[in-house]
């Protein structure tokens, strides 16, 4: 197994007597997109801001590109776009861009990475007069225009809209391709959808769950099917037609569901009973788990707090 | 716009340090230049003071008759004011409003190391002081200065100086908040106008002279008056430009904070 781009064991941060990290563990394969999903003061920047060397920490073990965190070694390898700010604000955005590349040996082509951005139009607007999303995408160029190896995005599209949101979407999606580790922190979850090949679910500090995706939304109760048809169905040859842990019910007057696992076999069954009992069955629809409904389920909390 | 296969990937390398340093420093300086509260602080005052307090006799010193003689005595000053304007004023409202707004923080996370940052706000101050140096002893001499003494001596008391200011100045903008620098940074440039020997001889304030005369504008001023005048190297406001150089560096060192 090839080194871990980045590896975080039982990571503890404080600030006097609350705990912002409380024993959390995550590790980030080469070439992948690691998510971190929490709601708002979950301990995410606190975590990704240790991992890029800007805080110190109380215990726990960070190795990034297998070395310590502030190692000034790291400073070319890795990119970081921290979640506001960071640029000066007289400095006009290509001369901003063209800065940050002279501190690197092999720099992109900083005209062409402000064309891919949608900067072009700003090239020469200050950057304190840059609208939202220009200076995210802009904060996004720096984090990158360096060709590093591993890139830290703290809430890449937060308040971005949705041209921006896909830009960066896709310029993340083509930094995995190319062999660049991603790790990137969000409240959005079809972001994490989209882009994670690993989540890590952060609350109070801790992971409360890790996987990919289709591992978070399968892990427990599966999901469900509903239908409509005529109230007052007897559902006791459905019930014995169906596997053993599955269950049937008439939620309200007219209304049906099936929990269990949602599988072929089980659309096929359904569908059979009905066509056998001379039932027309309505509004047929399977509802599988969004990372959304986990999110609910493991802290409880509105993911959009 | 979608990315070719291979455009992004990684080589990563920090570029020579020559190249870093030449690109901060012409983003310092056009960043400075922009600036226009930073070019008033640093051009228009002193060179209006220079005028006014040359051609209008508000303040009498003593054995000047002519303009020139007045102008002998202003242009050390002024430069002084100059030199504290650019190195102390200037950079510690900048380092301020710089940590403020998380920039030194995040070029902490690039390959420019910070001694290269550093460097290139030292170079941009002394290339605005350069400019203020030329055009305050050009608008000097056309009012009539006739300055002596070494330039070498002059060049060492600038040095002097402007190791003090900037030491002073990281230190006040590498610890407080940038609102706050500001005005700490206005109200000290203020005083030491007022007590730096600047406006008026200090001797007018008696024995008060002999404590005042340790403060860094005070002792740059009357240091470089001294060399402009007459010749010679003062020791005692070398000695004093060094103590509060060494002071401040050392404080600013241990107190400065990125973000």
């Amino acid at each position: 197994m090839p080194i871990p781009a980045l590896e975080v064991e039982g990571l503890v941060k404080r600030y006097g007597a609350k705990t912002a990290v409380d024993g959390l563990s995550l590790r980030a394969r080469p070439a992948t997109v690691l998510a971190l999903l929490g709601p708002n003061g979950a301990g995410k920047t606190t975590t990704v801001e240790i991992c890029e060397g800007f805080r110190r920490f109380d215990a726990g073990t960070v190795r990034v590109l297998g070395l310590d965190p502030r190692d000034r070694a790291l400073r070319p390898r890795v990119g970081v776009m921290p979640q506001s700010g960071g640029a000066y604000p007289g400095l006009r955005a290509a001369e901003t861009l063209r800065l940050v590349a002279s501190y690197s040996a092999h720099p992109l082509d900083v005209d062409d990475l402000l064309e891919r951005l949608a900067l072009v139009d700003a090239a020469s607007t200050p950057y304190r007069r840059l609208s939202g999303g220009q200076q995210q995408r802009l904060s996004l160029a720096m984090a990158v225009v360096g060709r590093p190896e591993l890139v830290f995005l703290d809430e890449p599209t937060a308040g971005l809209d949705p041209q921006s949101r896909r830009a960066t979407w896709e310029l993340v999606e083509a930094l995995r391709r190319d062999g660049v580790t991603v790790v990137l922190t969000t409240h959005l979850m079809e972001e994490a959808e989209r882009l994670a090949d690993e989540v890590v679910v952060i609350d109070h500090g801790r992971v409360v769950a890790s996987g990919t995706v289709a591992e978070l939304t399968q892990a427990s109760a599966a999901g469900q099917l509903r239908f409509t048809a005529r109230p007052g169905l007897d559902l006791t040859t459905l019930l014995t037609s169906l596997p053993s842990g599955y269950t049937a019910s008439e939620a309200s007057p007219g209304q049906y569901l099936v929990s269990g696992g949602v599988d072929p076999q089980l659309l096929a069954t359904v569908t059979a009973w009905c066509a056998g009992n001379d039932v027309l069955a309505g509004d047929l629809r399977v509802e599988r788990r969004s990372l959304e409904d986990v999110f609910l389920e493991l802290t409880g909390a509105e993911l959009r707090a | 716009m979608s990315w070719p296969p291979g455009t992004l990937a990684p080589r990563p390398g920090a570029a020579p340090v020559r190249r870093m340093l030449a690109a901060q420093t012409r983003a310092e300086l056009s960043l400075l230049l922009r600036n226009g509260e930073q070019v008033l602080l640093t051009l228009v005052i002193p060179l209006g003071l220079l005028v006014v307090l040359t051609l209008i006799a508000f303040v009498t010193v003593a054995g000047a008759r002519t303009d020139g003689e007045r102008a002998d005595f202003f242009v050390p000053g002024v430069l002084a004011l100059a030199i504290m304007s650019t190195a102390f004023t200037g950079q510690a409202i900048g380092v301020g409003f710089e940590r403020q707004y998380g920039v030194l923080k995040r070029l902490g996370a690039t390959p420019l190391p910070r001694s290269v940052l550093l460097g290139a706000k030292t170079l941009g101050v002394l290339c605005i002081e350069l400019v203020q140096l030329l055009l305050l002893s050009g608008v000097g001499l056309l009012l009539g200065w006739s300055p002596h003494g070494s330039v070498l001596a002059v060049l060492a008391l600038v040095a002097l100086g402007t190791a003090a200011f900037s030491g002073l100045g990281l230190l006040l903008g590498g610890t407080l908040r940038g609102l706050t620098v500001l005005a700490a940074a206005n109200l000290v440039w203020f005083v030491l106008l007022v007590l730096g020997g600047v406006l008026f001889p200090l001797s007018q304030l008696g024995s008060a002279e002999t404590v005042l005369q340790l403060l860094p504008t005070a002792a740059l001023s009357h240091g470089l008056r001294t060399v402009l005048e007459d010749g010679g190297l003062p020791i005692r406001d070398v000695a004093a430009l060094a103590g509060w150089a060494v002071a401040a560096l050392v404080a600013a060192a241990r107190a400065f904070r990125w973000d």
